[in-house]
């Protein structure tokens, strides 16, 4: 036992070692940082978002919500049990699937409209067919032993899962099978984010580590600290250099993965509500963060000021999401209602 | 949302932050001087003071802190419905209406926040205390928790009854008002804090997660994994600061037109004008692409490769240069890594006899290190077997025909004939002069005077909105 325990503590060493050289390389490439590099960019002022469209049509909370490539349908999940697949142009409710575990977290729409993928405290993806005359189950992925915090598809054929039993897997969609199992967060993977490349994707965790990995080799590429509580959102800067996180400890962060650390810090004394969802604006300059206190904040992601509030639900906001052409951000909240705004 | 859910004494942080808020409004609104105006409520022949309407409500936080009435109508809602306001007529609606309906302040004592949680002996303490005064005719849902909690304290029943005769005889002594006002605070905090089925439980925390804290163990085999990573992370390539955060600046500023929050779109978003002539104007396929579109080619390669139209006329400029086999190959490399698992074999078969064998008809030169290891792989196919060979041709491509392309004419008419369409004009009235913009930049971009001539808007700018003031 004291043996173990002696070797234990010579690897902890190590790691430590190993640790803090990585902190110093990254404070050698510090030479410079985000106000002063922004200090060039023109002044946002104050943006003011109006409420376009409200989307009535789910009984319960609503968790998550994901807008498909073509950015005019839109697919939400209630804890009612349902998916609701929109036409947010019109309003209209395109397809309802109907969920064998209402307890349902995330929901994804694939890259090619034919499929939506859902899952939860059931720890399955299940993956549909919503082009078929009624929507079918494509496939139960049943592998996780935890909850299922997020999903994200690569394609028809491949799909990506984030669990509260610490792990991230790439699922083969054909076989129904786990091809790669990603192993390293010590806290439930809350969120996940492919990066616009699909090379690599991007995991925010309980543990409050962000993780970079590559979805080919199934290795973790980097750990990012810097936040003190659970990382619930997380987001690729449109260019595919950055991220930026949303978490418990009320504040949200970016991340530069090529000089590989933080680089701003997005918070404010009078926020002190947890960060539940995030997303970007085309062009990366707005951040759109959903908090525990009912409001949508918007962050000025290069100056990091807060540029502006939407605030017209009447409960947490749980998703956030700004479609493939920019149009506007979809907010949905535990008060049910899904609101469009620009 | 954290695990650990409400602990006795202790308090869920997410929804503390509000109550905070919604106490801080509370308190200066019941400022002496500042606050609001109190009414009396007449009940028969009973005067109970410290009454105010909704209107009343409305009014004086719109005055207070510069709102809109819908906003106003917001917060007081929530004000309500979270129990430190609760009306006096109808008590079991929890909404605020914006007119002569009364309501009153909750006293801080029956703030949730206060008595955080609401205890299983207090509600069975209320519940006997009405159910003595009612004589048993207490509402159905309240009767069946009655029972039950009469089943599971039941080893405390005789507390509970003797609290409630003993609170029911001191009420007794009180005077009528208050003892009205006593009656009415005790409900409105068990409606909110126990609500009615079917009503909304704003104290809701949501899905539970399962805690489970023995995930991972935290043992030599892990440390030997950590260790492995840390190398891993330790030797990647860092690149400056000052780079990196100048790249983000840059690519903000190159994509700002292009992105439909900060400057709006042409010729209208179809989520304020409900005309989805922009979304036509911008399908995959297009007879003529718009400006923008056609300028995003410039922005990067891949910006050019995602765009179908875009790679199509890539293709175009390519054969013309007798080097369409390279973007050729690279699309069929595509196929591969996203398509079928079935048809792999076959797809790499189809890549060996157009692009890689001796004679090919469209043959693809790679250098021959990456020839000799595809080659091989080949004997054995799978989904990135092509990966290095596809690489090494995306490079090749993107370094010299890429800058090539974006200087040729083909690109700079395809450019200049891009549409850049017109701003639906959306008129309210026939007779309103200043006509509505149904394209209107919501996020006000500070007008900078860069171009000389202090064009605001930039005139060499291709796409943007008319010069006529598109801040709203």
């Amino acid at each position: 036992m004291a043996a173990d325990k002696a070797e234990m503590d010579v690897l902890k060493k190590e790691c430590d070692g190993l640790r803090t050289q990585i902190e110093a390389a990254r404070k050698g490439v510090n030479d410079g940082n985000m106000s002063s590099a922004a200090g060039s960019a023109t002044d946002v002022g104050r943006v003011q978002l109006k409420l376009r469209k409200s989307l009535k049509g789910h009984l319960a909370k609503i968790y998550s919500m994901h807008w498909a490539s073509d950015s005019r349908s839109m697919v939400s999940a209630s804890q009612d049990g349902k998916l609701l697949v929109w036409d947010t142009h019109t309003g209209n409710k395109l397809v309802a699937v109907p969920l064998k575990s209402a307890w349902v977290m995330s929901v994804a729409f694939a890259p090619s409209g034919n499929l939506v993928a859902s899952g939860g405290l059931d720890n399955m993806c299940t993956v549909y067919n919503i082009k078929a005359a009624s929507p079918k189950t494509l496939r139960e992925l049943d592998a996780h032993t935890g909850y299922l915090s997020c999903c994200r598809f690569l394609s028809d054929t491949e799909i990506m899962t984030a669990s509260g039993d610490t792990t991230c897997c790439l699922w083969d969609l054909e076989t129904g099978k786990q091809k790669i199992i990603f192993t390293n967060h010590i806290g439930d993977c809350m969120s996940l984010a492919l990066s616009p490349d699909e090379n690599t994707f991007i995991s925010g965790a309980c543990d409050s580590l962000a993780k970079l990995w590559d979805l080919r080799e199934g290795t973790c590429k980097q750990t990012f600290s810097g936040h003190t509580s659970d990382i619930n959102a997380i987001q690729f800067f449109p260019n595919g250099n950055a991220f930026v996180t949303g978490s418990d400890d009320c504040s949200c962060k970016m991340y530069d993965l090529r000089s590989d650390q933080e680089v701003i810090t997005y918070q404010d004394a009078s926020l002190n509500a947890g960060v539940t969802s995030l997303t970007l604006s085309n062009s990366g300059r707005l951040i759109f963060a959903g908090y525990d206190d009912f409001n949508c904040h918007i962050w000025d992601s290069l100056k990091g000021e807060k540029v502006g509030v939407l605030s017209g639900h009447d409960n947490r906001v749980s998703c956030t999401g700004v479609p493939a052409d920019g149009m506007g951000v979809c907010t949905g909240s535990w008060d049910s209602f899904l609101k469009l705004w620009n | 949302m954290t695990i650990n859910t409400m602990a006795k004494g202790g308090w869920h942080r997410d929804q503390m932050s509000c109550f905070r808020k919604m106490e801080k409004v509370i308190v200066a609104m019941q400022d002496p001087d500042m606050g609001m105006k109190m009414r009396n409520q007449r009940l028969l022949i009973t005067v109970i003071p410290h009454a105010m309407t909704g209107r009343d409500i409305i009014d004086w936080l719109m005055k207070k802190y510069n709102i809109c009435e819908e906003e106003s109508l917001h917060i007081s809602g929530l004000l309500v419905r979270y129990g430190y306001i609760y009306p006096l007529k109808e008590p079991r609606s929890l909404v605020l209406r914006p007119d002569e309906s009364p309501y009153r302040f909750q006293t801080p004592y029956f703030w949730t926040s206060t008595r955080w949680p609401a205890s299983e002996l207090d509600y069975a303490i209320y519940l006997a205390k009405k159910n003595i005064r009612k004589q048993g005719e207490l509402m159905e849902y309240e009767k069946e928790r009655y029972s039950v909690l009469h089943k599971r304290i039941n080893h405390t029943w005789d507390f509970v009854v003797m609290q409630a005769r003993e609170q029911l005889r001191a009420s007794k002594q009180r005077r009528k008002a208050d003892r009205i006002v006593l009656e009415c605070q005790e409900q409105a905090y068990w409606l909110i804090n126990r609500p009615p089925p079917g009503a909304r439980n704003v104290l809701d925390m949501g899905l539970e997660r399962p805690n489970n804290t023995a995930r991972v163990t935290l043992n030599s085999e892990h440390y030997k994994n950590e260790i492995d990573t840390c190398k891993r992370a330790l030797g990647r390539n860092r690149v400056k600061s000052s780079i990196c955060l100048e790249g983000f600046v840059k690519y903000s500023e190159q994509y700002q037109n292009h992105d439909p929050i900060m400057q709006g779109c042409l010729p209208s978003n179809p989520w304020i004008s409900d005309d989805s002539a922009h979304w036509t104007m911008n399908l995959e396929t297009v007879p003529t692409p718009t400006r923008l579109r056609v300028e995003r080619w410039s922005f990067s390669f891949m910006e050019l490769l995602n765009d179908e139209m875009g790679r199509r006329e890539f293709m175009t400029y390519l054969e013309k240069e007798f080097s369409g086999e390279n973007l050729g190959f690279w699309q069929a490399c595509e196929d591969i890594k996203h398509g079928e698992s079935s048809r792999i074999v076959e797809k790499v078969e189809e890549i060996y006899r157009n692009f890689l064998a001796p004679g090919a008809p469209r043959w693809v030169n790679i250098d021959s290190k990456t020839m000799d290891k595809t080659l091989s792989g080949i004997r054995h196919p799978h989904r990135f077997v092509m990966e290095d060979a596809q690489m090494h041709i995306y490079f090749l491509i993107k370094k010299d025909s890429y800058p090539r392309y974006l200087k040729s004419d083909l690109y700079k008419n395809m450019l200049a004939k891009g549409i850049v369409p017109q701003e639906t004009k959306k008129s309210v009235f026939p007779f309103m002069r200043r006509q509505r913009h149904s394209s209107p930049s919501p996020a006000q971009v500070a007008t900078q005077a860069t171009e000389e001539g202090g064009n605001a808007k930039g005139a060499g700018q291709a796409g943007t909105n008319s010069a006529a003031g598109s801040n709203v």
